[in-house]
């Protein structure tokens, strides 16, 4: 493939350092013993949602898991109202009512992260029909994980959108774990996207810690969905460098050899390497991208920090739109 | 049922994991299933098993006794294997599904509302459904909204279904060890805050019978229903209470389906009062039901209204303040009793 112009290859570098600084951020406040909520850390997946939302606008939608900051960010999502919802605090993007597993911001197409596996792939199939029904061009993404693949959801969906032509991307994150379950066990094929044919839908694999590969495949199959010619299952072959949850060992479950052999290809270090070697970003400018990140997770935490709580009357709003409160 | 006074001490997690050892041990027909129930799935060979034992450590160290035939690690699939063991249960295996948190509820209900509660009456009276199914219920550990849900109303709701929320480590045992041998579909709710709590626990498998509550602590003044770890909200309120002279009966409900209706009236007509505790939202829960029991059974005794002390009726809020305001707490129970004290 020709490279991407010089905007895109920064905003993906840009886009890739924002999410690990603020996964690192995150998990340092925890270890800290900050006031914070744990979460599921994406480092090591950063590639994935970056190279799929290069693609999207603002007006395009994304359903995200309970491993979903990245999503949100490359989504858009404000970063400081991320930190702020992660503290629990009334200027987090959801006041401080949802948490990790629940960030949204629907003014930037972002349907929320989900704890639920498996629960968001109908909401995107909606979103994709509200995107038909209105005939704007736009699209709907589905980001999920290899557990995700195995739930009922998973397979209803993509009929559902293959049968109506939906415009949605349904973007498999096979980081070969579902909690400490392996792939191997629970999945009952060893690529994925093959299950694409149970469906008569295109099925692409992406290397996902190459996040140009990512790129290329998801620009395919969103340029189908723009198109109208329907959905597109991409699996991205990813990798947690972490646990399931913050204070999970996978020690328990996997050698650290596998370990080493993902983070020898760590999508943002070979990013860097291929970026100088191909004269498309300068040592000097991808610098100053990790330095700006992270005097952004500083502000952010800046921010959470002096946010004060939600108001105690919060708890029973917005349960109803009719109603400011309900009857407790 | 023997308790000893030297009965060892141990957690609700561990005498939950011994009454699934135990009856695996009496009857082959026992099997358990669930996402990373032993963890590593298929990995023995390189060395890994046992991973996690469990999401809350509920069943470690059974697949090195039993082995990963009756010890099945599933994919998350939950609408599969909650289904396939209600399938299991109709054809003679005595099954334990392990559904991680009850908001999971919604994947497989299905299975659990349309076949597991409906086939014996549907069948006229001509199938079993030996199947238990445990899950993990409850705020205040910061899980936010879709890991904190309390729920069991729900559950009660549905004809054919048996649901029970132990309170302490003894009955976790004993009623776990009734659901794996009641021939009927029963739900196991087990708080998060309950699981590492230690209590006196025989060694000995025992029974508690299902259907059965009990008085946890006898009073004259109000009587205080709790369900699972809102029994021990009710027992800090009635230890609060009785320094201001009110001697306030703990009933511990135990099992919600089907549910100890004498011990309720006999309490309420002896105390003339009733406050029900109940963590799960108010509209269509628990402590409505009690109400209206008591309502229709116990009215002419009853010396004040009954009152009910349930969390809001909202989503569990992910912020820690927020959510300390969500739960029932000693306080607004002691406070709730006080309004009623004439």
């Amino acid at each position: 493939m020709t490279a991407p112009d010089r905007a895109t290859l920064r905003w993906l570098f840009r886009t890739m350092v924002t999410i690990r600084a603020f996964e690192e951020k995150h998990m340092q406040e925890v270890n800290a013993g900050k006031p914070i909520g744990g979460g599921h850390s994406s480092i090591g997946e950063e590639a994935v949602p970056t190279g799929v939302c290069a693609h999207l606008t603002e007006r395009d939608f994304v359903a995200s898991t309970h491993r979903g900051h990245g999503h949100c960010i490359a989504k858009g999502v404000d970063v400081k109202g991320m930190m702020a919802e992660l503290y629990g605090r009334a200027t987090g993007a959801c006041r401080g009512k949802g948490g990790s597993m629940h960030i949204a911001d629907v003014s930037k197409g972002m349907l929320g992260a989900n704890g639920v596996v498996g629960s968001n792939l109908p909401l995107a199939t909606g979103a994709g029909l509200t995107a038909k029904l209105r005939g704007q061009g736009q699209v709907s993404v589905s980001f999920f994980g290899d557990g995700a693949s195995n739930q009922g959801t998973f397979h209803e969906s993509l009929n559902l959108a293959a049968i109506w032509k939906l415009p949605v991307i349904y973007v498999c994150e096979n980081n070969l774990y579902a909690e400490s379950t392996p792939v191997e066990y629970s999945t009952a094929v060893r690529d994925i996207a093959r299950r694409a044919v149970a469906y008569d839908i295109p099925g692409l694999i992406a290397d996902g810690m190459d996040v140009l590969d990512v790129y290329e495949k998801a620009g395919q199959a969103v340029e189908r969905a723009r198109r109208g010619e329907g959905p597109t299952l991409l699996e991205c072959k990813t990798y947690r460098y972490f646990g399931h949850f913050l204070a999970d060992d996978p020690h328990r479950y996997r050698t650290k050899e596998e370990e080493e052999s993902y983070r020898a290809r760590d999508a943002i270090a070979s990013f860097k390497k291929r970026a100088l070697a191909s004269e498309w970003l300068t040592q000097a400018e991808m610098e100053a991208e990790e330095q700006r990140a992270q005097a952004l997770m500083d502000e952010a935490v800046r921010f959470a920090e002096d946010s004060p709580p939600p108001s105690l009357d919060d708890l029973v709003t917005d349960v109803y739109v009719s109603y400011p409160r309900i009857k407790v | 049922m023997t308790t000893t006074a030297a009965t060892r001490q141990i957690t609700y997690g561990e005498a939950e994991r011994e009454a699934l050892r135990e009856e695996m041990r009496r009857d082959p027909n026992v099997i358990i299933m669930g996402e990373d129930i032993a963890g590593a799935a298929g990995r023995q060979a390189q060395g890994f098993t046992d991973a996690w034992g469990g999401p809350f450590g509920s069943t470690k160290g059974l697949i090195q006794e039993f082995g990963a035939e009756r010890v099945r690690d599933t994919p998350i699939s939950e609408a599969g294997f909650i289904g396939a063991a209600v399938g299991a249960a109709a054809t003679g295996m005595r099954p334990v599904a392990d559904l991680m948190f009850i908001d999971f509820m919604g994947c497989c209900l299905d299975q659990i509302m349309n076949n597991a509660a409906k086939m014996r009456y549907m069948f006229g009276g001509k199938s079993k459904m030996p199947l238990t199914i445990m899950t993990r219920i409850g705020a205040g550990v910061g899980s936010a909204a879709q890991h904190s849900e309390t729920l069991y109303s729900m559950l009660t709701h549905l004809p054919g279904l048996k649901v029970v929320a132990p309170s302490d480590a003894y009955t976790a045992k004993g009623l776990l060890i009734s659901a794996i041998r009641d021939d009927d579909p029963v739900i196991v709710c087990d708080h998060k805050r309950l699981l590492g709590r230690r209590g006196p626990v025989p060694e000995e498998p025992y029974t508690w019978p299902i259907g059965k509550a009990r008085i946890l602590k006898p009073g004259k003044d109000v009587t205080l229903v709790g369900i699972s770890l809102m029994t021990t909200v009710c027992l800090d309120a009635a230890a609060a209470l009785a320094k201001d002279g009110v001697d306030a009966e703990v009933v511990d409900l135990l099992s919600l389906s089907p549910m100890d209706d004498e011990a309720v009236l006999t309490s309420v007509r002896k105390t003339q009062r009733l406050v029900v505790v109940d963590e799960d939202t108010p509209r269509c829960s628990l402590a409505t039901d009690i109400a209206a029991l008591v309502a229709d059974e116990a009215f002419d005794f009853l010396a004040a209204p009954v009152k009910r002390v349930n969390a809001p009726h909202t989503p569990v809020p992910f912020s820690r303040a927020l959510e300390q305001a969500y739960m029932p707490t000693p306080q607004k129970v002691v406070d709730t009793v006080k309004g009623i004290m004439g």
